[in-house]
C-alpha cells in the first residue's frame, strides 16, 4: 500500500486550512506603522526644534588637552591625597559627606512621616489631603542649590548648611513613597487587633509598625544612596561635602588632585549603592 | 547586693536576649534573638559622630531659623517685569532636557541590551558593560556638567552632554532590568522557527518592552526638566544661569519670578508627561 505523503506546493500551503488563517489574522493586523510614523516625526519635529538651543562651537582649542588630562588623571590620581588621612585628605572629605548625606537623610525621614500621615487618603479625609500635597509640592518647587543658599544664611558656609538641605529636599520623595506604603496598609489588622483588646498605642505598635517598617526602612535607605550623590554636589555652593575641593582643584587645572577625588568619590557611591540594594532585596524578601 | 545588681540588669539585659517563654503545658519557647535594639544603638552612635562631624547644633536652627524666610520674603512681591528676559534661558532649559533625552535614551538601547542576562550569555561583555555603567551612574549630574563646560566651552552644548550621559546611565539600568522580566518563551519560539537572535529580538522582545522603554524614557525626561534648570550653576546654560546670576546680586525678587516660571514649567511637563504613562500602562 502506497501512502498518501502528498508534498504540498507553495500555493497549497498558503491555502490549507491552518495556514489561511496565520495569513487571514497576519491580513487583519492591526495598522500601527501609522502610528509609529506619526510618532516618529514628533520626536524628529521635536528634535529639530530644540537644535536651536545647542551652540555646538566645537570643542574648546584646549578642551581634548583638558579631556586627556582628566582621563589620565582617573588612571593615575594623586595616591598620597587619597591615601591622606588628616583634614585635607580625601578620606575625611569623604566621611564628611557620608556623614551630612546620614543626618540630612535622618532629619528629612523624620520631617517626613506626619506629613506623609495627612496625606494618605486612608488616614485623613479626602478633602484635607491636599494640604500635605501641597506643601510637598511647595518643597519640591525650589532647586535643592537653593536651599543651599538660603541655608547658608542660617548656618554659614559649611556641611551644617549640606546637612540641613539634604533634610529639606528630601521630604518631597521622602514622603511620596511613605504615603503608598501608608495606602497600602491592612486594616483588618487593626480591627482583629481592637478585638482582642489592644489600645491605640499597642495597635500603632503591633498593627501599623511591622506593615510599615520594613517599606519605611527602605525608602530611608534608597534616599540615602541619593542623598550621597546629592551632598557631593552642595559643596559646590559651599555646603561642604566633596563638590568644594573638586571644583578648586579643577579651576586650579590640578587634574591628579580631581582624578582622586573622582576615584574617591566612585568607589564610595559604588559601596553604598551595594550595601543599599543588599540591605533592600534583604528587606524585600522578609 | 548581687540580687540588686540582677534586678536591674535583668530587663535591661533582656532587652538584648529575650527571657525564655514557659507555656501552660511546661514547655519552653525560646524567642527569636532581636536585632533591633543594636540596630538602634548603631544608629545612636552614627548619628553622633555625624552631630560631631558636621557641627550640627540645634541652637543656630532656633536662634537663626528665621534668616531662612528672609530670601523667601525678599522674593515677594516678584518683579515681573523681569520676565522676558526668563523666556530664552527656560527654551534653552527644555530644548537641553529634550535633546539630551532623546540622544540619551537611543544610546541606552544596545548597553541595555548587552547588560541583559537573558540575551546576552557571555558574562565577560556583560560584567564590563554593567561595571562601566554604574560608574557612569556614579557621576551627579552636576560634576559631568562642570567637567563638561571645561571640555566644550560654557554653554548651553555642555549641558546636553550632561544630560545625555546621565540619562544614559539610567536608562541604560532601568531598561535591562524591564528587558530581564521578559517572558523568554515568544523568543525562543522565533529561534526554533529559524530567526537569528537579531529577528527574535525585534519581534519578540521588542513589543513587550516598548512601553515600559517608552514609559522610562518619559520618566527620566521629567526628571531631566529640574536637573537642566540647575545646570547653569556651574556655566552649563539654561536658567541656572540667570538664577545664579540673581542670587550673586541679591535679586531676590527677580530669583522669584524665574523659580516660579520653573514650577510652572516643571507642573506643566510632569502632568503631559504623567498623561502619556498612564496611556502607555
Amino acid at each position: 500500500m502506497k501512502t498518501s505523503t502528498k508534498k504540498l506546493s507553495k500555493q497549497e500551503m498558503i491555502e490549507s486550512k491552518p495556514n489561511k488563517i496565520i495569513m487571514d489574522t497576519l491580513a487583519n493586523e492591526p495598522k500601527v506603522w501609522i502610528i509609529h510614523l506619526i510618532a516618529t516625526f514628533i520626536v524628529l519635529a521635536i528634535m529639530y526644534w530644540s537644535k536651536g538651543a545647542i551652540n555646538f562651537r566645537g570643542i574648546q582649542s584646549n578642551g581634548v588637552v583638558i579631556a586627556k588630562n582628566i582621563f589620565t588623571g582617573l588612571i593615575n590620581p594623586d595616591w598620597s591625597l587619597l591615601l591622606n588621612l588628616t583634614r585635607q585628605g580625601i578620606p575625611f572629605v569623604l566621611m564628611e559627606t557620608l556623614a551630612i548625606a546620614f543626618l540630612g537623610t535622618f532629619i528629612g525621614a523624620i520631617l517626613a512621616i506626619p506629613l506623609a500621615f495627612i496625606s494618605a487618603s486612608n488616614m485623613v479625609s479626602k478633602h484635607f489631603t491636599w494640604l500635605g500635597v501641597f506643601i510637598i509640592a511647595a518643597i519640591r518647587t525650589f532647586p535643592p542649590f537653593v536651599y543651599g543658599i538660603m541655608f547658608i544664611r542660617v548656618t554659614g558656609p559649611g556641611p551644617f548648611a549640606g546637612v540641613l538641605t539634604l533634610a529639606i529636599t528630601s521630604i518631597g520623595m521622602i514622603a511620596k513613597l511613605y504615603i503608598e506604603a501608608i495606602e497600602d496598609i491592612d486594616k483588618k489588622i487593626l480591627e482583629s487587633l481592637d478585638a482582642s483588646g489592644c489600645n491605640t498605642i499597642e495597635k500603632i505598635r503591633y498593627g501599623i509598625l511591622p506593615q510599615l517598617m520594613t517599606n519605611f526602612v527602605s525608602t530611608v535607605i534608597y534616599r540615602y544612596e541619593i542623598n550621597i550623590k546629592n551632598a557631593s554636589i552642595l559643596g559646590l555652593v559651599g555646603a561642604g561635602g566633596i563638590g568644594a575641593p573638586l571644583i578648586f582643584a579643577m579651576s586650579a587645572y590640578r587634574w591628579r588632585e580631581v582624578g582622586a577625588i573622582l576615584v574617591g568619590l566612585i568607589i564610595l557611591v559604588l559601596i553604598v549603592e551595594y550595601f543599599s540594594t543588599a540591605i533592600r532585596t534583604k528587606l524585600a524578601r522578609g | 547586693m548581687m540580687n540588686i545588681l540582677k534586678n536591674i540588669f535583668q530587663p535591661v539585659l533582656s532587652i538584648f536576649i529575650p527571657n525564655d517563654i514557659k507555656l501552660s503545658n511546661g514547655k519552653v519557647v525560646k524567642p527569636p534573638k532581636p536585632i533591633t535594639p543594636y540596630i538602634v544603638i548603631a544608629l545612636i552612635i552614627v548619628t553622633y559622630f555625624s552631630v560631631e562631624l558636621t557641627g550640627f547644633k540645634f541652637s543656630t536652627i532656633i536662634q537663626r531659623g528665621n534668616q531662612f524666610l528672609v530670601i523667601l520674603r525678599r522674593m515677594y512681591p516678584p518683579d515681573w517685569a523681569f520676565m522676558p528676559r526668563v523666556w530664552k534661558p527656560l527654551f534653552d532649559t527644555i530644548k537641553m532636557s529634550v535633546l539630551g533625552s532623546i540622544i540619551g535614551c537611543a544610546l541606552a538601547i544596545p548597553f541595555a541590551i548587552v547588560s541583559s542576562t537573558n540575551i546576552n550569555s557571555s558574562k565577560i561583555t556583560l560584567n564590563i558593560t554593567r561595571v562601566f555603567l554604574s560608574i557612569v551612574r556614579t557621576m551627579p549630574t552636576l560634576i559631568i556638567a562642570l567637567i563638561a563646560t571645561y571640555i566644550f566651552d560654557i554653554g548651553t552644548f555642555a549641558g546636553t552632554v550632561a544630560i545625555t550621559i546621565f540619562t544614559f546611565g539610567i536608562v541604560s539600568k532601568m531598561l535591562y532590568e524591564q528587558i530581564e522580566t521578559v517572558d523568554m518563551e515568544p523568543f525562543v519560539a522565533m529561534e526554533a522557527l529559524g530567526a537569528n537572535k537579531i529577528q527574535a529580538f525585534a519581534s519578540a522582545i521588542v513589543p513587550q518592552v516598548l512601553p515600559s522603554y517608552l514609559s522610562i524614557s518619559l520618566y527620566n525626561f521629567e526628571i531631566n526638566v529640574r536637573n537642566a534648570a540647575i545646570l547653569g550653576y556651574v556655566g552649563a546654560g539654561g536658567l541656572g544661569l540667570i538664577l545664579d546670576e540673581q542670587f550673586g546680586w541679591r535679586a531676590y525678587d527677580r530669583a522669584g519670578v524665574i523659580l516660579f516660571t520653573l514650577f510652572i514649567t516643571v507642573v506643566v511637563i510632569e502632568s503631559i508627561s504623567r498623561y502619556l504613562r498612564e496611556r502607555l500602562a
